[in-house]
């Protein structure tokens, strides 16, 4: 009741709330991260803008995996095709169709997941849509988010886009196999990244050449093998 | 434009937060969006005025409140200039991020009955 003149009317009053817009996609991907640690699955959320080599990325992954199990998701507005391409090299591999939006969120991975006979995988990947914008505010459950860079995409690509940037443990620069035909200054780019990202990594890489690979192989395994041993001691790596 | 997805959410939570207190109807709202949230403000609102007709928002005037990034040491304190290298300038400890990220319903103007 309006208690200013009595006139019966009621009162608008303001209530603070204090809460969190994204908290059902955050109880939605703290499920899908408590599922992959029962299970021991290192989850990575793989970003990047549309042809950045993220399907190509994970090509290279198949063929040098050695003893890794992997898996996959692939968000995709509207059609297989990267799935079809990680199946075509041996990773069993699940398409997230998102219609037209432009990020996959938690709820969608979950969807996927039942889906996907991915409880006996060592590393699932969940490749993005390509997008350096959306994906960058849904967490998925992920253990690590990794950024696909091309060369070709330029330097001041992480200044651009630092929402996307300052999430990543890892920033893969691809395409590095151009490098010759390009003016691109590669320290300008890490310096870019240490403007945004406040504990820098990054592996050169080239799909083509394998330059990288080695690199980029060693810190998966070695990123499983520490989630493993925090679930055995009860500890969070990330 | 993941502002639409944003803006739906928004909408649940006014609603949760309006029908677990009993509010008849609802005034204005307040958002925060932090600078490094990755949610532009311009297009949340534009969103938002699409989506609210037929809503209980209907006639909620959406105000947001932008709040800047803010990098700190974790060691020492000490406050860093945005746009330099993220890692403090004694200490050499990776910078972490005190506020800037938020995307959060503060605050609903309601009618309780």
């Amino acid at each position: 009741m309006c208690e200013s003149c009595g006139c019966g009317d009621s009162e608008m009053v303001p209530i603070e709330v204090q809460a969190r817009i994204l908290s059902s996609n955050e109880r939605m991907a703290a499920h899908n991260r408590h599922h992959f640690e029962a299970a021991d699955v290192f989850a990575v959320n793989l970003m990047g803008s549309p042809g950045s080599g993220k399907t190509a990325v994970l090509e290279a992954t198949a063929r040098a995996r050695k003893g890794l199990r992997i898996g996959a998701m692939s968000g995709d507005l509207a059609t297989d095709r990267d799935a079809e391409r990680l199946r075509a090299v041996g990773i069993p591999a699940v398409t997230v169709t998102t219609g037209s939006a432009c990020h996959l969120d938690a709820e969608l991975v979950h969807k996927a997941l039942h889906e996907l006979d991915w409880k006996g995988f060592d590393l699932l990947f969940i490749e993005n849509v390509g997008n350096l914008v959306c994906p960058a505010v849904y967490d998925l459950g992920q253990a690590d988010n990794v950024v696909v860079l091309s060369v070709t995409e330029g330097e001041d690509k992480p200044l651009k886009y630092p929402v996307m940037f300052r999430k990543a443990d890892l920033v893969l620069i691809t395409k590095t196999d151009l490098l010759p035909y390009l003016p691109f200054n590669m320290d300008v780019l890490l310096e870019n990244l240490a403007k945004v990202m406040p504990d820098p990594r990054a592996i050169r890489l080239s799909a083509v050449t394998g330059e990288g690979m080695a690199e980029w192989m060693d810190w998966l395994a070695c990123r499983c093998e520490a989630r493993a041993l925090a679930t055995a001691v009860g500890e969070r790596v990330c | 434009m993941h502002e639409y997805s944003i803006v739906s959410a928004l909408l649940q939570r006014v609603e949760a937060e309006a029908g677990s207190r009993g509010a008849t109807s609802v005034g204005r709202i307040r958002v925060a969006l932090g600078e490094l949230s990755g949610v532009d403000p311009e297009l949340l609102s534009t969103a938002y005025e699409v989506f609210r007709e037929r809503t209980l928002c209907a006639r909620a005037p959406m105000e947001i409140r932008t709040v800047p990034a803010r990098w700190v040491c974790p060691r020492c304190g000490r406050t860093l200039a945005s746009g330099q290298v993220l890692r403090c300038l004694s200490c050499q400890a990776p910078a972490r991020l005190a506020s800037g990220d938020e995307i959060i319903l503060e605050q609903i103007e309601m009618e309780v009955a």
